[in-house]
């Protein structure tokens, strides 16, 4: 009882503070607000026994990625923070009314498929259910995140640290001040 | 335990309002935030299928997988954000209308 009241707590939390980003009309409290989100995100992960996922979430979104936003929000200057303001706040301008349009059929569409959709019945969940291969609340996910990433998943991690390599490698690159070519 | 469905609804709610802010955005930064929402929403699926895989753990490895490519194109994301702001002083995709070639 109380994991649920918590649970849709943190639900709460999360699609607010993600509506305020979404809608909020002041830039910096958007992206402070943005925080919010993924702290209540990576709770909601711990509920769905991914404890791992969520301190990882915590390091490399909050510590990293928003930092770098706020980081770029700094170097930018002042006009392009003000641009937002000359944004008028209708229903009609700025593209919102074709957008809610989109986001809302988007959203009724995969809530149509979750609503019809029998999960307790579905193949891979039953047979998953009958050998004994679903998460518990005891279970140690971390060991076996480690184990599998060293065995199973070899091949993808290895993939996946060059091309991060790659990333920052070529993101030093295209910052660095540019030769005059012009 | 929380049913699936509900994991599922957050995570379509999450990626609607993402949806919604990259196209009303007049801000690349903040359209970025937008991409970062949907990123998270399919995050947030994969999390909750991968509660019926424990032996093999697919679906918590591979969102571990998106939230490291995640930051990485974010890092390269605002890198190209900041030239263009150098180049034509302006963050809003909607002005920046030329290339250089």
């Amino acid at each position: 009882m109380v994991e649920q009241i918590i649970f849709y707590i943190l639900t709460a939390i999360a699609i607010g503070s993600a509506a305020y980003v979404a809608l909020s009309q002041q830039l910096v409290r958007s992206v402070f607000m943005f925080f919010v989100t993924l702290f209540a995100v990576a709770g909601l992960y711990v509920f769905a026994l991914a404890d791992f996922v969520a301190l990882t979430q915590i390091v490399i979104y909050v510590g990293g990625v928003l930092v770098l936003l706020l980081f770029a929000f700094l170097l930018s200057s002042k006009d392009a923070l003000n641009v937002i303001e000359k944004i008028p706040s209708g229903l009609l301008s700025a593209n919102r009314f074709p957008a809610l349009i989109i986001a809302t059929v988007f959203f009724g569409l995969l809530a149509y498929t979750f609503y019809n959709i029998d999960f307790q019945n579905l193949n891979w969940i039953i047979s998953a259910q009958a050998n004994g291969n679903v998460k518990t609340v005891t279970d140690d996910t971390v060991r076996n995140i480690g184990v599998n990433l060293m065995s199973r998943y070899l091949l993808p991690l290895e993939m996946i640290s060059i091309l991060l390599m790659m990333a920052l490698i070529g993101a030093a690159q295209i910052a660095r001040k540019e030769p005059k070519i012009q | 335990m929380i049913p699936l469905q509900h994991f599922l609804l957050i995570g379509a709610v999450l990626f609607s309002l993402g949806l919604f802010a990259v196209i009303t955005r007049k801000n690349a930064i903040q359209i970025l935030m937008g991409i970062e929402l949907m990123i998270n929403a399919s995050i947030l699926n994969m999390v909750a299928f991968g509660k019926y895989d424990k032996v093999d753990n697919t679906g918590q490895i591979f969102g571990l997988f998106i939230i490291i490519l995640a930051a990485a194109a974010v890092a390269v994301a605002l890198v190209i954000i900041m030239n263009l702001y150098k180049r034509a002083q302006t963050i809003d995709p909607n002005q920046t209308k030329s290339l250089r070639g």
